[in-house]
């Protein structure tokens, strides 16, 4: 390019500016390739799959007051009747669904003699949930109805009781503990063995507060009791959402008064819900992200501006002596691209550093190399941008210039 | 000296009027950084408050190890209690003050049969529960420790229950239909939150304030319904009868310890009852007990979200960027002055003059980039509590807050100002007046 040499002779006689603006862009350059990265581990992660055939599945969480006498009965008479409702698929009685509030757990152990479980895991119960939350089996079988027990009577502990020796498993604890290789394992769950007749897809638990085991899930043969954040879950036919969530509710209400329903939700809503705060910070990110590549391009405006103006004469004599216009015009591109490009080798290093605290800090990936191209594509088109009305405006000085003072 | 810091400011006027483009460039910038950071500030500020001013520091929860050997490896005791553990050492009230308590939803109907029932967060609890938390009475008070004793049905309420069941008047006296029993009430709180819910951050470490108190004993035997974590061993069952007696830690138990000796003493009882449960066979780990304080659980349990902290980090980068950035705007506003300075140094100004005119000009700037800035990071507050979280609907801005953004407002731009300005004093006097 033609006017480097001039140019940094120039740029050493304001020192101290342009080491502001270079600066400036590699701070820029930093921060924004740093949130960017957030914000794409943010979508990526708010793109997961829940396991769930979110477009046709409701539930409505009631709330009972007073006592409930024959609870299995009731159980059983709601269902039967819940099932009735047009457009409902699949019910069920569910204690808890994927990436819900609540959530159940407990550590699975694979020898009874060992202390400390290998995994924790999420339990779901609830007859026939798989159907009903529309996943799929991948080996195996789902649970007959004869391998079913209520939940009350296995945790009151009543001798006469069979408890469950069967549990299905998702993918992603199948490859965890056994590479794979499930079927027919068995797994202890407070030491009682349970033998692993089905792996499903991944389903997510709920409540994930580690994301390296967001699919760590068993299902376990169990039917849930009205209570303990008991919900009805529903598959319901193609479009028919709306209107099986009115029906159930009115039938809820119908079959008994002292009824109060807490939560009645599209299983959208319930996504929606658990990913909000990630929603939250991706768009603060987005807009700290335009906020920052604002406040830059102003002070490149307004450094820019001064130069232009304390350069008047000098670039009069330069007119005079036979500049163009638009020779004047990529003097000034050339000087902020030079500028631009030391911000931006000093911000890759930077955004490099900010990035190892981040791993360290909150366990993030290494920024990836892809990044580096595009921040210095968009800064330095940002930098050219607003550069471009103060160089206009010295381009516009007459050769007369060179005649005055200053 | 009074003169002369009005001279200053008007030079510091007149010179900001001058170049109207450039001045609006650092106060937007100033403005921009301080308003994040403020917004963010305010979130960290709310999230990190102390929860009972003046007294936090005499609260304090007991822990000790009732796991069976499985939880050998765990670092901490659980932050629960079981039920015989939580009544034997309530009863043995070796505090100033102690309470044992659970949180729990209740259904409330209104004696107007036209209104549905309604759903209301719930905490019971001991007596001391409102002495120890020094909790604000508008009408009646708490209930003594012979109304846990007797399983009284009374029930103290919050304020905004009282506003939708009784008007808002002195309810003391009447009753409220809670579930299947009817209960007295004895006493009307004023609003009372403590921020973070430090007592119980198993029903949300920012949940609002419970609107029904009952004495622990009366829910418990007229089975209202439970809330919160719970976490068994063992042989632990959750069955409901059976939670009295079942291998679970489902309570939580404070105490109130008003000197650094009566924790040290009640330290060494828990570790004796400790001891002693270990040899009845209770414990199967001897484990030491902990006393933890509200500020180190408030720690433990992460209650602050990491994605405040990022936000603060964020936002602190930010505001370098625009600092950066206005001594950079303000280096070329002082330079371009060149002249008009080298005419003052010639006509005797001396080089402290121009400085400290300099430095009034750009606190002049940080004033007005504070001023913008505050309307910035209130409009920054209004969209953190759109955020659902629950702890985001906290931010609110108080007059710490305030003040805190104009004098980091104008210490931040007094600190851009200091390079340009001494810069510009180096300017020397005659040099210019010649080329003028």
């Amino acid at each position: 390019m033609l006017d480097i040499r001039p140019i940094l002779s120039t740029l050493h006689r304001h020192k101290v500016t342009a080491v502001l603006l270079v600066l400036e862009i590699a701070l820029t350059c930093a921060i924004v390739c740093n949130a960017v990265f957030l914000v794409r581990q943010r979508l990526d992660w708010m793109h997961i799959s829940s396991g769930v055939d979110e477009a046709n599945v409701v539930d409505v969480r009631p709330v009972n007051i007073g006592d409930t006498p024959d609870m299995h009965g009731r159980i059983n008479g709601t269902l039967a009747a819940l099932r009735t409702i047009p457009g409902v698929d699949q019910v069920t009685l569910a204690n808890q669904i994927p990436l819900g509030k609540e959530s159940w757990n407990s550590g699975i152990k694979l020898d009874p003699n060992v202390v400390a479980p290998v995994m924790n895991v999420t339990n779901y119960y609830g007859e026939n949930l798989l159907p009903t939350l529309g996943a799929e089996m991948l080996e195996g079988r789902n649970f007959r109805s004869d391998e079913y027990a209520w939940l009350d009577d296995i945790t009151g502990g009543s001798k006469d009781v069979i408890i469950p020796h069967v549990a299905i498993v998702t993918k992603f604890v199948a490859d965890r503990l056994f590479e794979g290789h499930a079927l027919g394992k068995t797994i202890y769950y407070d030491d009682i063995p349970l033998q692993i007749i089905g792996v499903t897809q991944d389903i997510a638990r709920p409540n994930v507060n580690d994301r390296a085991t967001t699919y760590g899930s068993i299902f376990l043969p169990v039917r849930m009791t009205e209570g303990l954040g008991a919900t009805y879950v529903f598959h319901t036919k193609p479009g028919q959402a709306d209107s099986v969530i009115k029906a159930a509710v009115a039938k809820l209400r119908e079959m008994d008064p002292n009824r109060v329903i807490l939560s009645k939700r599209h299983y959208s809503d319930v996504r929606d819900t658990f990913f909000a705060s990630d929603r939250a910070m991706t768009r603060l990110l987005v807009g700290v992200c335009i906020a920052l590549l604002i406040v830059t391009a102003l002070g490149i405006v307004g450094l820019a501006s001064f130069w232009v103006s304390q350069r008047r004469r000098q670039i009069g004599v330069r007119r005079a002596l036979g500049a163009t216009r638009g020779d004047v015009l990529r003097y000034f591109q050339t000087e902020n691209f030079l500028l631009a490009t030391m911000g931006i080798v000093l911000g890759m290093l930077l955004a490099y550093g900010i990035n190892i605290v981040l791993m360290v800090r909150y366990e993030l990936p290494r920024l990836p190399v892809t990044y580096l191209p595009l921040g210095a594509v968009v800064l330095w088109l940002l930098g050219q941008a607003a550069v471009y009305a103060p160089a206009q405006r010295a381009s516009r000085v007459p050769p007369v210039e060179a005649t005055r003072g200053n | 000296m009074g003169t002369e810091f009005a001279y200053y400011l008007e030079m510091a006027v007149r010179s900001l009027r001058r170049n109207p483009m450039l001045t609006l460039l650092m106060v937007v910038a100033v403005a921009l950084g301080i308003g994040a950071c403020m917004t963010t500030l305010t979130a960290l500020h709310v999230l990190n408050g102390d929860p009972l001013p003046g007294r936090s520091g005499s609260i304090y929860m007991p822990r000790m190890e009732p796991r069976s050997a499985d939880s050998v490896n765990e670092p901490l005791p659980p932050d629960q209690v079981t039920w015989t553990d939580g009544m034997a050492l309530l009863h043995a009230r070796r505090a100033t003050h102690q309470a044992l308590m659970l949180g729990g939803e209740v259904t409330l109907r209104p004696d107007d049969p036209s209104i549905d029932p309604f759903i209301m967060p719930a905490r019971y609890t001991s007596a001391d529960f409102f002495p120890m938390f020094d909790v604000p009475f508008q009408f009646g008070q708490g209930w003594a420790a012979a109304d846990d004793e007797n399983r009284a049905h009374i029930a103290v309420i919050s304020d905004a229950l009282n506003l939708r069941l009784f008007g808002g008047g002195n309810s003391v006296g009447r009753s409220i239909q809670v579930n299947d029993t009817s209960l007295r009430v004895v006493g009307v709180l004023r609003p009372w939150r403590p921020i973070p819910h430090f007592y119980d951050v198993n029903v949300g470490a920012f949940a609002s304030g419970e609107d029904v108190f009952v004495p622990l004993t009366t829910a418990r035997q007229t089975q209202l319904p439970r809330a919160g974590g719970i976490h068994c061993w063992g042989a632990g069952s959750t069955e409901e009868v059976k939670m009295e007696t079942a291998q679970c830690a489902w309570l939580q138990f404070w105490v109130q310890l008003d000197s650094p000796a009566a924790a040290g003493a009640y330290l060494a009882y828990l570790n004796d009852y400790v001891r002693e449960q270990h040899a009845l066979g209770r414990f199967e780990l001897l484990k030491p007990a902990q006393l933890t304080s509200v500020e180190a659980l408030m720690d433990e349990e992460g209650v602050v979200p990491s994605d405040v902290r990022l936000q603060f980090w964020l936002a602190s980068a930010f505001f370098v960027v625009c600092l950066v950035n206005t001594v950079g705007l303000m280096l070329a506003k002082f330079l371009r002055r060149a002249g008009e300075l080298g005419v003052r140094r010639a006509l005797g100004a001396s080089r402290r003059d121009i400085f400290t005119q300099l430095l009034v000009e750009a606190g002049m700037i940080g004033l007005a980039g504070g001023v913008v800035g505050l309307a910035l990071a209130w409009v920054g507050l209004l969209l953190v509590r759109l955020n659902p979280n629950r702890s985001a609907q906290l931010a609110h801005m108080d007059l710490s807050m305030l003040l805190t953004t104009f004098v980091l407002s104008v210490l931040a731009a007094l600190l851009a100002g200091l390079l340009p300005a001494w810069r510009a004093c180096q300017v020397p006097p005659g040099l210019h007046l010649k080329s003028q």
